[in-house]
């Protein structure tokens, strides 16, 4: 219920405060990009994963776009986003062949490895990929419809926010079904689901390719809504912007990567107008307080999921230390 | 049935010799209780027998089919059930749900979107809890137990799997002496209730006297006696070596 209740009015504050304050429509798609980026990251943290190099799928998504967009002037922005959702789809199923063999610090320093692999590679290749200056991506037809710069917003956001709701509703069943428990499993003890019969490295892979998908989604929004891709968008430092929302809202349910997301724009938004040079430490001051106060996120707050009521961590820790 | 069958398994670490040359076997219908001092190399010849570890030497197997090279996920579709001397639970998981997962592993079908608790048959779930007696917690986390829960739930995940052989290192361990014998009357009968053959390793006398029909002695590596509880217990190495009382 009160999922529902949060849902619905996260869903009308987005709408509404776009189509009254026109200028509000960027901000809210870019914080609902981060949430899907960051609702990606969370489906690997339930595996006890961080990745520190997943902005390389919004990457790879956007430049499919802008590739695309480029050679196809009339391609459709709906059809660019499923191609970008495509490729870095495929991108993830390959890359987390190699990746899922690894954990915790490893995987994550890997990912990162492999996102500025790109990221450099992006930025040499002028002539293809523009280097650092990027590719531009013209307007788009949003479903054969032609708009005006206000108009290609609004049916942004309304893509945007239907893509967000979607998937997030659609990720919560995952986190709760078979495929998504046994990825849990994988955080806590990874031994045992070996002796079950199942294979902890394909779980972790499907888990991977789902949040490669998602981050790319992120990626072909920002794409469009940008008009430009640069190398940027694949830097770490983006990567890392994932992971602290994502802990910032917790990853008990898919509702707090979006959670995250709000918070995380509001503070940039606000912070970045009000406290022009120290916005940075607000958002340092906010995720130390959010560890101190809820270690579990700001879902973790909220009676949303059974996962609210978990072991402490001195169990955690000593069932760390058995396995 | 020949169960399980090694040949001249063989392993060592370092200058420690873990496993030497060991030929066993292990029939259908035994309770096989594993004794020997700590560092013997019972549960390495668990590990080696359940895919955790290859031996430098020899071969294993299981119905007949050799298993040496197997993983364990390959080894536990064959038959071949384990528990652990230190309980391995999904502790963020609720009793139930540990059982589950386990049910998942036993149909291997990993479903996206439909809930887990409908994913697998909930009789077999709810028979598993009965059993197993912890009907009571089943809606408790799993790291809520205390440790005799927790051996029990161990072994009820192992239980779900249907097993032909279910290996339990020390189901009693960490538990307290009066709740010893609780513990194994109830995994005994929920073992014998499935027909399933089993191993197990104990150091208390009197639960190897009560329920195995069969003693294997661990001493440094190898197997020193093999036999009816009585004959093993009646050796002058074992008593020397494994109970101390010579």
């Amino acid at each position: 219920m009160l999922v529902r209740a949060l849902t619905v009015v996260g869903a009308s504050a987005c709408l509404v405060l776009g189509l009254l304050f026109p200028w509000i429509k960027t901000p809210v798609i870019i914080g609902l990009c981060y949430g899907l980026a960051a609702l990606g990251v969370a489906i690997l943290m339930r595996a006890g994963q961080v990745s520190f190099g997943h902005a390389m799928y919004a990457c790879i998504a956007g430049y499919t776009v802008a590739f695309l967009a480029r050679a196809f002037p009339t391609l459709d922005g709906l059809i660019l986003i499923v191609a970008g959702v495509v490729t870095s789809l495929a991108s993830a199923a390959l890359i987390g062949l190699f990746v899922v063999r690894y954990r915790e610090i490893f995987f994550g320093m890997l990912n990162l490895a492999l996102s500025m692999v790109l990221f450099s590679v992006l930025g040499k290749f002028y002539e293809v990929t523009g280097g650092t200056d990027g590719l531009r991506v013209d307007r788009s037809t949003i479903a054969g419809f032609a708009f005006d710069r206000a108009g290609y917003e609004t049916a942004l956001l309304v893509v945007t926010l239907v893509a967000a709701v979607g998937l997030g509703w659609s990720v919560q069943r995952f986190f709760g079904s078979a495929a998504g428990e046994t990825l849990a499993g994988i955080k806590t003890n990874e031994t045992r689901l070996e002796y079950l019969g199942l294979s902890a490295r394909r779980i972790l892979w499907n888990g991977y390719v789902l949040s490669g998908g998602l981050v790319g989604l992120s990626g072909a929004l920002f794409a469009l809504l940008q008009g430009l891709v640069t190398p940027e968008l694949g830097y770490w430092v983006r990567s890392g912007e994932f992971v602290f929302i994502a802990i910032l809202g917790g990853a008990a349910h898919a509702l707090g990567a979006f959670i995250g997301a709000a918070v995380f724009q509001v503070i940039q938004l606000f912070g970045a107008a009000f406290f022009a040079g120290v916005w940075k430490l607000l958002l340092g001051a906010t995720l130390i307080a959010v560890i101190l106060v809820a270690p579990s996120g700001i879902t973790g707050l909220l009676p949303l999921t059974r996962r609210s009521k978990g072991p402490g961590k001195l169990e955690l820790q000593t069932a760390a230390g058995r396995a | 049935m020949e169960l399980v069958r090694t040949e001249k398994l063989a392993l060592r670490f370092g200058g420690v010799v873990v496993a030497d040359d060991i030929d066993f076997s292990l029939h259908e219908g035994e309770r096989l209780a594993v004794i020997g001092a700590n560092g013997a190399g019972k549960t390495t010849f668990i590990n080696i027998c359940t895919g955790f570890l290859k031996p430098q030497s020899g071969k294993v197997f299981f119905t007949g089919q050799e298993i040496t090279a197997l993983s364990p996920r390959h080894i536990v579709r064959l038959g071949l059930g384990r528990s652990f001397q230190l309980p391995q639970l999904f502790l963020e998981h609720t009793v139930r749900q540990c059982l589950e997962l386990a049910a998942i592993g036993r149909s291997g079908s990993l479903s996206f979107f439909s809930p887990l608790a409908a994913s697998v048959d909930q009789k077999e779930v709810d028979h598993t809890l009965d059993v197993t007696g912890l009907r009571d917690r089943a809606g408790e986390l799993a790291s809520s137990l205390g440790e005799g829960e927790r051996k029990l739930l161990d072994v009820a995940m192992a239980l779900v799997l249907k097993p032909k052989l279910l290996i339990m290192d020390e189901p009693t361990s960490g538990v307290a002496s009066e709740e010893k014998h609780g513990i194994m009357e109830t995994l005994m009968a929920a073992l014998a209730e499935r027909k399933v053959t089993s191993w197990f390793v104990e150091h208390d006398v009197d639960v190897v006297t009560r329920h195995a029909t069969r003693v294997a002695a661990w001493i440094a590596g190898r197997i020193a006696a093999d036999g009816k509880p009585s004959e093993v217990f009646a050796d002058p190495e074992v008593q020397r070596q494994v109970l101390g009382t010579h």
